[in-house]
């Protein structure tokens, strides 16, 4: 069964649809079964939502995802993993996969920013990185392997900030979870986080700072060579790109690209 | 013969993966990765603090041991089942919880930071108390286990002589339970050795501080898969080298 | 304390489940008293109880005139913990500490009291030498024979000076040869110990060689007391009779007869009146085919239940009126054609039974 909305994306897609055998006794080409998602585990609320959305568009489609740190995901899928679309939460580990001949073509499918998560009120008085240089001032950052903690060291070399955290945390929500938990005084995350936390009320508040803008985050997004549903991939891929979508991906802080 | 089919299995099964590590290892840039300074931190650091935890654990562990084997008292099979629970706990919830106890805000550490201003978390003893949270189960369980196979009719013997009651646990018990305290030892060092999540939940992430060797492995993979194959080397050949010589010297009859 | 005064007086109860031990113990200074009885009887007990790793429920123990345990009896109980009592144990398997050579086991003790290392390893070096070991100072106990860990561990207890020595079956685990040898070694410390000594054995043999006194015990409670002589002449119930390896029978004498409870009677030369005891050696009972004529006294119809090698002769056990066990020479019993079932003829001199007081 298909919707006319779900449908017309698909008949757009259905003369790109190539090869790739069907893993879920669905024909070539058609869109339908189930469709395998690895995305970065930032986008594991927004992602749910619409995976939600694109079933109900289409009741003969069933979305999994697989949400993981990208770096994982992306050595997951150049170990031959049966992924249908991987988005990544930043170019380099598309790059990896890409490098590896298992992707073309990634798109950037929303954007995301740094922010100064504080607690709830701003205690300490926060306006800018500058403020984080206050060496009573605990702050936790992502460590520089992961995007996140790239990010931070762009946007503080921008600011031309000298910065010693206490901790180079191992990702964004771990980040974030030393802010909440009340540890630290201030953490560099992304804007959707504390877009999330707010909507948990997890006690926080983010403060803009003109440097992000250096250090914009790109979301990526491709259709594996090898998925087993392309059809499928190929039709959740353009609904990523609706109005509706992107309704979803804004309201938790994202940019659009 | 029945046996040897399934324990060759398990023998495969356990060091496949450790030949997976060796092949794909970069032996030929070997050298100047060992000598980079960060690497040396981290190992330096994983040991220095893995071994503090052991002392620890010994300190703390074997008296606890030592009333769960030798003292009747109500709900002992309560206690005996909560002192193994960082066994089951996931240690990245360890590490929470540990959080909410010793954190800045912390049922103890608000207090310990608003008198002495001394807090554990991003700290090289933030490091310690969580390798010695999860590691401590594995002494207690085997110095218990150690003190309950031991003859008391010893302490008795030792009473006798004029021994008091610390006297006993020092000069007659401990060396008696010996190879048990070694077997539990060696288990926690090993154990805090290669703990990771209840480390960076507590302890964070800062090279030199906080950054041992399973957290050092864990970024570089993020980055490095070559890195990261040989930092785990590294974190194995020590912990084989050492449990192998503790092992045999510390077990062996006295 | 007057000279009289025994240094050990004790009334040991306790109890432990239905079994109740209630042993009154005074032991003089320079003295070795012998418990001694049937396993189960609670000697270990009584010896446990001395050296306070086992509370009274009753009773007390005085040493030196010291309480150690006296329960009850006072608002506030009187307990000395084991390590204060100024008594050392001999432990029936020794427990040797594994883990210290010979010498720091015999050092042990000094060393717990006080006494600096250098001074407790000269001491442990002369009780070794003393019990003939001192070229085993530096052996792990694994490395030491049965023999020699019993003299450890004597060695051990006396290194602390005791007022009191209590042995718990010192020689139970030695094979027979090594016993003997042992068993002279320690009577020979026994009798330079100044303290009191509390012996607790199984073998009438530890108990009559090594002990000035035997106190039998059985079930919690004294059965007879005495010297080895009298104990081993006129034993009192049929545990001791069979240790010291006499026919033992109870009934009532008037003077040189004994009426038994079956209605038999013997006769002794001895001549008392009352409740009594009649006791005669095995080696006493003459066998014949048929009934003997001439001086014996006590003679009855028997049948041969059994006979086993007993020594150098057989032993016959009789079943009849009188159940008795009698030794024949393996000529004499070759002669007799014993074998299980036959009828004979036993016979006892008056003058080998031995009738006294119940």
């Amino acid at each position: 069964m298909r919707t006319i909305a779900a449908g017309t994306a698909a008949a757009a897609l259905l003369a790109l649809s190539a090869c790739g055998s069907s893993a879920d006794g669905t024909e070539d080409g058609e869109v339908g079964g189930t469709v395998t998602v690895f995305a970065a585990a930032s986008l594991t609320e927004t992602f749910t939502e619409i995976g939600e959305d694109f079933e109900e568009a289409d009741p003969g489609v069933e979305v999994e995802f697989s949400f993981a740190g990208s770096s994982s995901l992306a050595a997951q899928i150049n170990q031959g993993a049966p992924a249908d679309v991987f988005a990544s939460a930043n170019p380099a580990n598309m790059d990896k996969v890409v490098e590896a001949g298992n992707a073309e073509d990634p798109e950037t499918f929303a954007r995301n920013q740094l922010v100064i998560a504080v607690p709830e009120g701003n205690p300490d008085g926060v306006t800018g990185l500058a403020d984080l240089a206050d060496p009573a001032l605990k702050v936790a950052l992502c460590a520089e392997e992961v995007p996140c903690g790239a990010a931070a060291q762009t946007a503080l070399d921008a600011a031309g900030v000298a910065l010693t955290p206490v901790t180079y945390e191992t990702d964004v929500k771990a980040t974030l979870a030393k802010l909440t938990l009340g540890e630290v005084d201030a953490a560099l995350v992304y804007r959707t986080d504390v877009a999330a936390a707010i909507a948990s009320d997890g006690g926080v508040e983010g403060v803009e700072f003109p440097e992000s803008a250096e250090a914009v985050n790109d979301y990526v997004l491709a259709v594996v060579n090898d998925a087993p549903n392309r059809a499928t991939a190929e039709a959740f891929a353009a609904y990523l790109r609706s109005d509706a979508a992107l309704a979803v991906l804004t309201a938790a802080g994202f940019q659009a690209p | 013969m029945v046996l040897l089919v399934p324990a060759l299995l398990g023998l495969a099964f356990l060091t496949l993966p450790l030949a997976g590590l060796v092949i794909r290892a970069p032996w030929g840039t070997m050298p100047q990765r060992l000598a980079e300074p960060e690497v040396l931190d981290a190992l330096r650091l994983s040991v220095v603090t893995a071994t503090a935890a052991t002392g620890l654990c010994l300190l703390l562990g074997i008296p606890l041991a030592w009333l769960l084997a030798r003292v009747d008292f109500r709900g002992k099979g309560l206690v005996r089942a909560l002192v193994t629970v960082p066994l089951v706990l996931p240690p990245v919830v360890g590490g929470v919880a540990l959080l909410l106890v010793f954190g800045r805000n912390g049922l103890v550490g608000a207090p310990l930071h608003e008198a002495f201003g001394v807090s554990l978390p991003f700290t090289t003893a933030g490091v310690v108390a969580a390798m010695a949270f999860v590691a401590m189960p594995f002494l207690v369980v085997s110095v218990e286990g150690a003190l309950r196979g031991a003859d008391v009719r010893y302490e008795e013997a030792a009473a006798t002589l004029g021994a008091g009651r610390w006297s006993v646990f020092i000069h007659v018990t401990i060396p008696l339970v010996a190879p048990g305290i070694a077997a539990g030892a060696v288990l926690c060092w090993a154990r805090a050795l290669g703990e990771f999540g209840a480390t960076i939940t507590f302890a964070g992430n800062f090279p030199g501080r906080t950054q041992t060797m399973p957290l050092a492995v864990y970024l570089a993979l993020e980055t490095d898969l070559e890195a990261a194959i040989v930092l785990s080397l590294i974190l194995l050949a020590v912990s084989v080298t050492v449990l192998a010589c503790l092992r045999d010297r510390w077990t062996a009859t006295p | 304390m007057k000279p009289a005064d025994p240094i050990l007086d004790a009334r040991l109860v306790a109890e432990r489940g239905d079994f109740r031990l209630d042993l009154p113990l005074r032991v003089d200074a320079g003295e070795t008293v012998a418990l001694l009885g049937p396993n189960g009887a609670g000697k270990t007990t009584a010896l446990r109880s001395l050296a306070g790793l086992h509370g009274l429920s009753e009773g007390h123990a005085t040493l030196a005139g010291r309480d150690l345990d006296r329960p009850a009896e006072r608002r506030e109980r009187v307990w000395v913990a084991p390590e204060r009592r100024g008594i050392g144990v001999v432990f029936q398997d020794y427990l040797l500490f594994p883990h210290l050579t010979a010498l720091d086991n015999v050092a042990f003790g000094p060393r717990r009291r006080g006494v600096g290392r250098a001074r407790a390893r000269q001491v442990a070096a002369d009780w070794l030498a003393r019990v003939g070991l001192a070229d085993f100072a530096f052996r792990k106990p694994r490395e030491l024979s049965g023999g020699q860990a019993q003299r450890v561990a004597l060695a051990r207890a006396l290194a602390v000076e005791p007022t009191l020595l209590l042995l718990d079956e010192p020689l139970a685990a030695l094979d027979a040869r090594t016993r003997l040898d042992t068993r002279a070694e320690l009577h020979r410390h026994l009798e330079r110990h100044d303290g009191a000594a509390v012996l607790v054995t199984h073998d009438p043999v530890d108990a009559l060689v090594l002990a000035d006194r035997l106190i039998v015990v059985e079930d919690g409670a004294v059965v007879q007391e005495g010297d080895a002589e009298t104990v081993t002449a006129r034993p009192r119930t049929d545990y001791v009779a069979r240790l010291v390896g006499l026919n033992l029978y109870r009934g009532r004498a008037e003077g040189h007869s004994v009426r038994l409870d079956d209605g038999t009677v013997l006769t002794a030369d001895d001549a008392i009146d009352g409740d009594a005891f009649a006791a005669f050696a095995p080696s006493a009972v003459a066998l014949h085919a048929d009934r003997p004529e001439g001086s014996p006294r006590n003679v009855w119809e028997a049948t041969v239940a059994g006979v086993h090698r007993h020594g150098d002769n057989l032993r016959v056990q009789l079943d009849g009126p009188l159940r008795a066990a009698a030794d024949v020479t393996p000529g004499a019993a070759a002669q007799l054609g014993l074998v299980s079932g036959m009828r004979v003829w036993a016979a006892v001199k008056a003058a080998e039974i031995r009738a006294y007081p119940a």
